[in-house]
């Protein structure tokens, strides 16, 4: 018996303690900067235009295969008098998040940080009623970004954060 | 009403065994896992178990990828404890391309490795509540302290459950600046945690007496079953390959490998527990040793290439020996790759176990070897 009144007296001390729950459709708690939902291409602010270049790195290093890109010239190119150095740049882009799991692998190989791993709610509800609806094109993977609405945090790769410690 | 001829008083009542299936989609099972029970009135008398309904093929999805691809569908071979899978993956990777990891890596990997730990077993605690009939209370109670330190793995990685965070080398990234801090803060609430649940179930009466005597299995048996982890410990064997074959820095740290005496459930429940203890006691003393230092050696390959050869890793992962066994022919890719999971082998005893034992305790006894169906079919 006395076993079982002191698993109750633990069960009666929880009424003390802050509740964890938190509310959740209702309250959503901030993410950490280095949180990953699902991939994104960023947009260059300096120069209006996206990072990618469409250079298929990610395409071939992604373990599932969840990518596929296509590649044009760059109307905007300084040699057709725009103001971007980039020569080609990004075409078409799916991203089929249904597929996709979430490794990083694309944001590692990057070579012009043009994509990151989504760090806000709107990357982890997405409920959808068509599976299809999960394929995302060039236009949604660039309005977040575009916008503004995400705090890019690219990864810093096998550097140690010895100095600041 | 003329007497049937049978009634006689010498005639024998005829009783028949009778087969119930368990699963694939029971609760109990802890994901899709069957079993055909032979029972005679309420003891069992024959287990089958049929498992493969999870089976991916991972080991050789890995075959076709390179090393660094190959993480992501370690981490989904067992996915309570993710890294301890990853770690034995990179480990054979580092083996077979000769890289030295770092000092400061080996530390966190430690540090990890031994928080994933204590999650898994919170989890363990938390399902056998259910199995043993405790409903709710200690599943919620594992959910909030599990939490806990799953919020930090979210912030050092990035993922609550698949992190892809160990790379052949070291480290993808470096933890966040306030990375001490925070595990302190956590090894706070998880040792208030523990506490919570000794008193909770562990002196609990009728916890005991659903759980003490069942399942029983002895030493000699639990070796010839390959069977690993805290199960075999509970019987008596103290095998720990953190102690026998240390790996990372756990030579150099002093814990204890806690041992059973009954080889029950509730000893394999109770050896949780207390590896739990030790567990926390291990990341404090890697706290106080964690240097600045470098995450990935000074002089790593753009592209990773393995020699040929073959190796076999194994570590201790909170259900057992995780080992694996790879083969390279050169390249960038495993030939062969072979998940050899503490939770397949483990469950092999699960008949000898569970027989002459009623059909509320073989879904104990099921529980106590704390399966991961992922990591049985992989």
């Amino acid at each position: 018996m006395k076993g079982i009144a002191k698993s109750l007296m633990v069960t009666l001390s929880t009424f003390t303690r802050k509740p964890v729950t938190r509310d959740y459709p209702n309250y959503h708690r901030e993410l950490p900067e280095r949180d990953r939902a699902f991939p994104l291409l960023l947009w260059d602010k300096e120069i209006d235009e996206p990072f990618c270049t469409g250079c298929h790195a990610c395409e071939r290093a992604c373990p599932v295969e969840c990518m596929t890109v296509l590649m044009k010239d760059n109307p905007n190119h300084k040699s057709n008098g725009g103001d971007s150095s980039r020569r080609k740049i990004i075409d078409k882009f799916w991203i089929d998040y249904a597929r996709c799991m979430r490794c990083n692998i694309c944001v590692e190989v990057c070579n012009f940080d043009a994509i990151a791993m989504n760090n806000t709610w709107q990357g982890h509800e997405l409920s959808v009623h068509d599976r299809k609806d999960l394929v995302m094109d060039l236009e949604q993977l660039l309005v977040q970004s575009h916008v503004g609405a995400i705090k890019e945090w690219v990864p810093v790769l096998g550097q140690s954060n010895e100095t600041n410690e | 009403m003329v007497a049937s001829p049978q009634a006689t008083p010498e005639h024998e009542f005829e009783t028949q065994d009778l087969l119930i299936n368990v699963g694939p989609q029971h609760p109990s099972t802890h994901g899709v896992f069957r079993m055909v029970l032979t029972i005679d009135g309420e003891v069992v008398k024959d287990v089958v178990p049929y498992i493969g309904y999870l089976h991916r093929g991972a080991e050789k999805l890995c075959e076709t990828m390179d090393f660094r691809q190959g993480i992501g569908f370690m981490d989904r071979t067992e996915y309570l404890a993710a890294h301890n899978a990853e770690l034995s993956y990179v480990m054979a990777v580092e083996a077979l391309a000769g890289l030295e990891v770092p000092e400061r890596a080996q530390w966190i990997r430690t540090i990890l490795c031994e928080l994933n730990r204590l999650s898994s077993h919170f989890m363990f605690l938390g399902a056998f509540g259910i199995d043993v009939g405790v409903f709710g209370t200690p599943f919620i109670y594992a959910w909030r302290e599990r939490e806990a330190i799953i919020d930090l793995f979210e912030e050092i990685s990035g993922d609550r459950m698949m992190y892809a965070y160990f790379r052949p080398g070291g480290l993808a990234w470096d933890v966040p600046l306030n990375f001490k801090e925070r595990v302190r803060e956590v090894l706070k609430s998880t040792r208030q945690g523990i506490r919570d649940f000794d008193e909770l179930l562990t002196q609990n009466e009728i916890f005991r007496a659903r759980t003490e005597g069942i399942g029983y299995i002895s030493a000699e048996d639990a070796i010839d079953w390959g069977m690993s982890g805290p199960s075999i410990r509970a019987s008596g064997v103290p095998l720990d390959v953190r102690r026998d074959e240390p790996y990372l820095k756990y030579a150099e740290l002093d814990f204890d490998v806690i041992v059973g005496e009954n080889g029950d459930v509730f000893d394999r429940y109770y050896c949780r527990m207390l590896e739990m203890h030790e567990s926390v006691k291990i990341i404090e003393q890697c706290l106080e040793r964690l240097q600045p230092g470098l995450i990935v050696p000074d002089k790593m390959p753009r592209m990773l290439r393995a020699a040929p050869g073959e190796v076999y890793i194994r570590t201790e992962a909170p259900r057992g020996e995780y080992g694996i066994y790879m083969v390279s022919k050169g390249g960038n890719r495993p030939y062969r790759l072979k998940v050899r999971s503490a939770c397949l082998s483990n469950l092999q005893a699960l008949r000898q176990m569970s027989v002459d034992q009623y059909i509320a305790d073989a879904i104990i006894v099921l529980g106590s070897i704390d399966i991961v169906l992922s990591e049985v079919d992989r």
